[in-house]
């Protein structure tokens, strides 16, 4: 996928002014929200649950060597075949590579953002073999050429009117009196055109959400089922995984999968979580002949052993993103690659670079909402800052802004220098403000004041207020 | 398969990530005892609310099961089975044919007492809009049915039919996820089967404007009927 990180900003500019959008943000967030808060609430035991989930996920990182290879020999224990792929390139040859040998010509896919990051849609289709999204939201957003803007609500950005028009269009035998006056009518027609294809395919491609390391199994989370037929009806199936998802035990998955589907969708439990291990056996009478694990690192290993590996903890819930403010304002699309929000912000950097993702670690207002409700505690905020750091390092900051941040620095570092400098700006602008109490305008704010007014101090500093307190008080 | 390919690929990623982390392979004592941890595989916190006793885990399991849109019966015995499938399929106006699991459980059962039933013993096809399958274990914890695959489970009975019915023994009831994985275990001597759905609750889906709708790609109806003895 072509990033288009480095026009955040312009992105971000036409994004505020998308009203469809903006519709669909202002409808979709608080009920992302409101539902993760009473699924939090009705468990006592979640604060903790977040202590273990991180403490589990540091662990396997700590030993992820061993952990992959005692997965590895358990998928192949029980008949399946690992796909080791350092590169993006290197899986998008094994998955086609695979179909290619199964003579398949349309292949489902349960949701996946591996699948999306290494593009596995457009390098199938290249090579004439027909993908087929079988998620609700995939399914539209595939029909409408699109990427997700939400990493497990792809078609967050779209409202239901935009779902009809795309049937209209794309479902083109459809009777002109058919009505999508309800969302059921919509998802029935969805149902049935893909029970058609998943009932036809001879390979599914589905995600994983974890590795199993004591089994060999792979974990997948969904609530329609599309993954579960994709993964159940043809003769091959295919997952795709990152290194990271790996954990050690069945137990291991279980206390993450308590955190996961409760920050997610605030649903206590996913209806479908799947535990696959190998092809079918000698007397089953459904599943897949053929199992294959994608195994990829594009990326991932180089994070290891910087301050970044903690990121590597995320399990993908999106509940960063559902209570970002940033995101909240500008939706997915704007932050330009596969992963939006506060954890793209600082993932996106780690995989195509900082100096093509340097305005995602940037688009932060540092509110810390992001790193309070991640499950696994990421320190979010942390690891953006970080970035700007690695960014200014290297000196892909613009001029303007380093040479205002040295000035910055050099006051800041001299406490009475500091002092001196907010006292004199204070008194002045509330001398100059003491009329109207607000600025309209002021030179070098024009950012700030083109949206917004800017409140007149009342001409004296915190220190100035917080010192004469004191003295009251001792007194 | 291209084997140097696969053993290059393997080689890199394990590489990388001992750059990573800065050493070698784990020593020996090292990994010694990440082997025990998965041997042993303990338990983390399991929360409070299924710490209670049995009869009372049946019935927050049927509370949960109607939280997430199920619905269930509740029967004395496996021989009041086919009565309770057939009540359930005349109130929801729905036919009397469907696929049936092969389990032992389900097939010793008196279904030709019921002969309006017309059970098909077998996977399920497309064109079913019924099926019957048996539950190995349930979870009070979330109302979360544990469906392992076997000769005798057939995995497409969770997913090809409208209505989905399963039978569940009151004794197949535990608190949390980590004793229903225990008792698999033993069951299968350790060897995960091929597919384990952990199903909670009928199909649905919130990609329309994040609002619920039931019946996606799964079943659009969950009933659970619960075997006291």
């Amino acid at each position: 996928m072509l990033a288009t990180s480095p026009e955040f900003k312009q992105n971000a500019r036409e994004a505020l002014e998308d009203a469809g959008l903006q519709k669909a943000l202002s409808f979709s967030r608080p009920q992302f929200m409101g539902r993760r808060a009473r699924a939090v609430a009705a468990l006592p035991e979640f604060e903790a649950l977040r202590d273990i989930g991180r403490d589990i996920k540091n662990h396997t990182l700590a030993n992820l060597d061993f952990y992959l290879e005692t997965w590895a020999d358990n998928v192949a224990r029980a008949g399946g075949v690992v796909h080791w792929c350092p590169t993006a390139d290197d899986a998008r040859e094994a998955v086609l590579r695979i179909c290619q040998k199964a003579g398949a010509r349309t292949v489902p896919k349960g949701k996946s953002m591996i699948s999306e990051e290494l593009g596995i849609n457009d390098h199938l289709e290249k090579h004439g073999i027909a993908p087929i999204e079988t998620d609700l939201g995939e399914y539209i957003i595939q029909l409408r050429n699109e990427h997700p803007s939400h990493i497990i609500a792809p078609a967050f950005h779209l409202n239901r009117e935009d779902w009809e028009a795309q049937f209209r269009k794309s479902h083109t035998d459809l009777p002109p009196d058919r009505v999508f006056h309800e969302r059921r009518d919509i998802l029935t027609e969805a149902r049935t055109r893909l029970r058609q294809k998943f009932l036809a395919a001879d390979v599914g491609i589905t995600g994983a959400n974890f590795l199993i390391a004591e089994t060999g199994s792979s974990v997948i989370v969904t609530n329609e089922g599309n993954g579960d037929l994709t993964q159940t009806l043809p003769r091959v199936h295919i997952a795709l995984a990152s290194i990271e998802k790996v954990v050690p035990t069945l137990e291991d998955a279980t206390s993450l999968l308590r955190l996961l589907a409760r920050s997610a969708t605030g649903q206590d439990f996913s209806v479908y979580t799947t535990f696959s291990t190998g092809g079918r056996r000698p007397a089953d009478l459904d599943g897949p002949e053929e199992y294959h694990v994608v195994v990829v690192d594009n990326g991932r290993s180089a994070m290891l052993g910087t301050e970044f590996q903690g990121m590597l903890r995320c399990i993908r819930c999106a509940a960063c993103m559902n209570h970002c403010p940033v995101y909240g304002a500008v939706g997915g699309h704007a932050y330009g690659w596969v992963y939006p929000g506060p954890m793209g912000a600082v993932l996106t950097p780690s995989l195509i670079g900082i100096d093509q993702a340097g305005h995602l670690p940037n688009a932060s207002t540092f509110c810390g909402k992001c790193e309070s409700v991640c499950p696994v505690k990421i320190p979010l905020p942390s690891l953006m800052r970080h970035w700007r750091e690695r960014e200014f390092e290297r000196h892909l900051t613009p001029a303007a802004v380093r040479s205002n941040l040295r000035l910055w620095a050099f006051v800041a570092r001299r406490p009475a220098l500091y002092r001196l400098a907010t006292r004199a700006a204070a008194a002045t602008l509330g001398w100059l403000g003491r009329k109207r109490g607000r600025f309209a305008w002021m030179p070098l704010a024009g950012g700030w004041t083109r949206g917004r007014d800017l409140p007149a101090p009342e001409g004296d500093t915190f220190f100035a207020r917080y010192a004469k307190a004191q003295r009251a008080g001792r007194r | 398969m291209a084997g140097d390919i696969a053993t290059e690929g393997r080689a890199t990623i394990l590489g990388a990530i001992r750059r990573g982390l800065k050493r070698g392979p784990l020593p020996e004592d090292q990994a010694h005892m990440l082997r025990e941890r998965l041997v042993e595989h303990p338990r983390h916190l399991i929360p409070a609310r299924s710490r209670i006793p049995h009869p009372a885990q049946v019935t927050l399991f049927l509370a949960n099961v109607e939280k997430e849109f199920g619905t269930s019966a509740l029967v004395p015995d496996a021989a009041a089975v086919p009565a309770a499938v057939a009540d359930y399929l005349a109130a929801q106006n729905l036919p009397t044919a469907f696929a049936m699991a092969p389990h032992p459980e389900l097939e010793a059962m008196p279904w030709a007492e019921r002969p309006m039933l017309r059970p098909r013993v077998g996977r399920a096809e497309a064109t079913d809009l019924v099926s019957v399958q048996q539950a190995f274990a349930a979870v009070a914890e979330t109302g979360t049915l544990m469906l392992p695959s076997a000769p005798e489970r057939p995995t497409t009975l969770n997913l090809l039919p409208d209505t989905a019915i399963v039978v569940l023994r009151a004794d197949a009831v535990v608190g949390a996820y980590e004793e229903a994985w225990d008792r698999l275990r033993a069951a299968t001597g350790g060897s995960m089967p091929r597919n384990v759905m952990l199903v909670t609750g009928p199909s649905r889906s919130a990609d329309i404007e994040q609002t619920l709708e039931l019946g996606a790609h799964g079943p659009r109806r969950l009933h659970v009927v619960l075997v006291e003895t």
